[in-house]
């Protein structure tokens, strides 16, 4: 059975259309990861799904309610973490838990065993008497998922967890987003980041409202089928950029870090060494050219530029 | 229910971190009082006077001793014409001047209306008022004697209409208390009650409240109790302090009293609710609570404007300002010992404004919280 289930989910703000008709299904224990950037959506869609914004049409069932007709229902059956971190800064550890403990009608004994989950979960242990604005960024991320995990719901959604926090402590917040989904919790995460993405076991890609591309990471890569991307290692990327542009077999180009990524149109086209002579002829010396497997990124860049056109 | 104890609870928690707020919310209060207090209390005394007494009669005399005893006046000069009064005022060695005609006691005795003039020197304004209260309030006493004198006055103050701080009993403190309730009890009701919901709703800490099972009813009610209990020390802290430094009176019932502070307060937090289903942002929300508290609360309400001397629109606009009718019942009951038998219609005007406020309110919140 499918823990969420999403047609057509539209919002418009004004004339603005900030949803338009996404659907998708989110299957029990999944780890499904929404991405898109910046003003995509991806909030907006949370939102609905957690009865917190009413959708302008289409129907959300979450934990099989529908959000529209008893958007409480839902609220009871899922966790949720804001974008913002949306804990009381002034209030300590100790006392952030308990608000949300007494707020979610915990019992005290049943406030007290999730309270040592949550300080044991966020590493808090000892830091009870803490301001939540002086713990560091991956603690108080840690925290905020705890206090919306305290009633164990069986979906959570997580609106960029890990937004402004350091490599390691993301690292840290990903095996715990694994660790819940391991106990069978439904976890729909959004994200900026690429290389989180991975974690995830289907994706979800949004671009201006839109869904632009749906399933596992290994399914998404399959755009690529019938292209090559040839990485071009060169000391002047956007030099040859510019040169592998002008070329007709060259179908797009991305830069990535120092080397330049070219969608070559045929699979065929990986002659490296012809391709080298070719930019050496536009006064671009190559280091290095190779074939690449696609990456999220590339799949990531062409899909909202298939999107976009 | 218990969910709203646990928003109060984190609500005091809060509030606790922040002391200087709570500092500035108990005592700036009861600070303000000793400022406006003693500065008014400084009621003008030792006024220079000379009296021109063209009658000389027991009935002048007594006059003129009600003024010297009254302990305001300095009795300077005895006048004997009108180049006198010309003097005196020009080098400004009477402020005031009392002429009382001749035949007052024929007068009185005849029952006739004796115009007494009362000269005032306006170059202070404020003085000069406060003087005139004195001479009309000595003059009406005196009158009440004989139930006919009226004072005339002239001079060159005349246009000074008898103002605000004018009070029968001269002792501005005491006049002023209720209205310094009033006034500072709304602004931190409204002005704290608002700003702490907006600053939820601005660090989304009001998003993640709304995702638990719990009703706005419940999360309001939460937020209210404890703006209500410091709201309430509050004001019961000026009621002491001006107690014990400027003899302010109880005459009144206790209960009465609080449950008169607790109706005011009701409406007040209403519209500190109203306010912040209106603001987005704490900065909105201030300028709105203040425009919507401080401003009426100061100026429409009759603690330093009188009511009577508005233009007739104003007039209209007082009979939703809470403060109106609160600073009436409070007056009534720490000034005159008046209970429910007398203050029954002002109670009642607040009982309408604060579930009128109420319901506008959480019928906004309502609508905002699903
Ligand atoms: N309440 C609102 N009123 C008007 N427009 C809104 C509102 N909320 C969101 N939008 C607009 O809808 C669009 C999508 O916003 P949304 O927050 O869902 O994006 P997002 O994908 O979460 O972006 P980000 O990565 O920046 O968080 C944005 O252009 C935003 O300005
Ligand atoms: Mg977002």
């Amino acid at each position: 059975m499918n823990a969420i289930t999403v047609s057509d989910l539209t919002r418009v703000f004004g004339d603005f259309v900030a949803v338009d008709h996404v659907s998708f299904d989110v299957r029990k224990g999944e780890v499904f990861g929404f991405l898109g950037s910046n003003g995509a959506g991806k909030s907006t869609t949370i939102r609905m799904l957690c009865g917190l914004l009413k959708p302008t049409s289409g129907t959300a069932l979450v934990g099989g309610i529908d959000v529209s007709r008893d958007p409480e229902g839902v609220k009871r059956r899922i966790g949720y973490m804001s974008q913002r971190f949306s804990l009381y800064e002034q209030l300590t550890v100790d006392q952030n838990i308990r608000f949300f403990g007494g707020i979610y009608g915990l019992t005290a004994e049943r406030l007290e065993q999730r309270r040592a989950f949550v300080l044991d979960m966020a590493g808090l242990h000892g830091r009870e008497r803490t301001k939540a604005s002086d713990l560091a960024g991956g603690w108080r991320q840690r925290l905020a998922l705890g206090c919306a995990i305290l009633h164990e719901p069986p979906i959570v959604f997580l609106d960029e967890p890990t937004g402004g926090v350091d490599p390691v402590s993301r690292r840290q917040f990903w095996t715990l987003i694994d660790q819940l989904a391991e106990t069978g919790i439904t976890v729909l995460v959004t994200t900026h980041y690429l290389d989180e993405a991975e974690h995830c076991h289907r994706i979800a890609i949004i671009h201006a409202g839109r869904l632009a591309a749906l399933g596992s990471t290994t399914e998404l890569k399959r755009v690529f089928a019938g292209r090559t991307i040839l990485e071009v290692q060169s000391d002047d990327p956007v030099q040859a950029m510019r040169a592998l542009d002008a070329m007709d077999d060259v179908e797009k180009t991305s830069v990535f870090g120092t080397a330049v990524h070219a969608v070559m149109r045929h699979e065929a086209a990986t002659d490296t060494d012809g391709l080298g002579t070719r930019l050496a002829g536009a006064g671009v010396q190559a280091r290095h050219i190779e074939p690449v497997e696609p990456s999220l990124e590339d799949v990531f860049l062409d899909v909202v530029a298939e999107a976009g056109a | 229910m218990r969910k709203a104890l646990s928003v109060g609870r984190k609500e005091v928690r809060q509030i606790l971190r922040d002391r200087r707020s709570l500092m500035l919310l108990l005592f700036v209060p009861a600070f303000f009082l000793l400022v406006y207090g003693y500065a008014l209390n400084w009621d003008i005394r030792h006024v220079h006077l000379a009296i021109e007494d063209r009658d000389r009669t027991a009935a002048s005399r007594s006059i003129v001793s009600a003024f010297v005893n009254s302990g305001y006046f300095d009795l300077v000069a005895d006048v004997r014409g009108p180049d006198d009064i010309t003097q005196l005022m020009n080098h400004g060695s009477a402020r005031a001047i009392v002429v009382i005609p001749n035949g007052l006691s024929r007068d009185l005795a005849a029952g006739r209306t004796v115009p007494v003039q009362v000269l005032l020197d306006g170059d202070n304004a404020n003085t000069a008022t406060t003087v005139m209260g004195y001479a009309l309030t000595i003059l009406q006493s005196e009158s009440a004697k004989y139930r006919m004198v009226t004072g005339t006055i002239g001079g060159p103050s005349v246009s000074a209409v008898p103002r605000v701080w004018y009070n029968p009993q001269l002792r501005s403190t005491l006049f002023l208390v209720p209205g310094l309730i009033a006034y500072i009890v709304m602004i931190t009701s409204v002005v704290s009650t608002s700003l702490s919901i907006v600053r939820e709703k601005e660090r989304g800490t009001m998003e993640q409240v709304r995702m638990a099972p719990l009703d706005a009813g419940s999360f309001v009610l939460g937020k209210s109790i404890p703006y209500y209990l410091i709201s309430l020390a509050s004001a019961l802290t000026i009621l002491f302090v001006a107690m014990l430094l400027f003899g302010l009176p109880m005459r009144g019932s206790w209960l009465v009293l609080l449950g008169t502070i607790s109706l005011y307060l009701i409406g007040a937090l209403g519209l500190g609710l109203l306010v912040s289903s209106i603001a987005d942002t704490q900065q909105v929300a201030f300028q709105v609570a203040v425009l919507a508290s401080f401003l009426p609360t100061l100026m429409l309400s009759g603690f330093i404007f009188p009511i009577a001397s508005m233009p007739p629109f104003l007039q209209g606009v007082t009979y939703i300002v809470p403060a109106r009718y609160f600073l009436i019942a409070l007056r009534g009951i720490v000034l005159k010992g008046a209970g429910l038998a007398i203050i029954w219609p002002q109670l009642l005007s607040l009982v309408a404004y604060s579930c009128v406020v109420l319901l506008l309110a959480s019928l906004r919140l309502r609508r905002q919280w699903r």
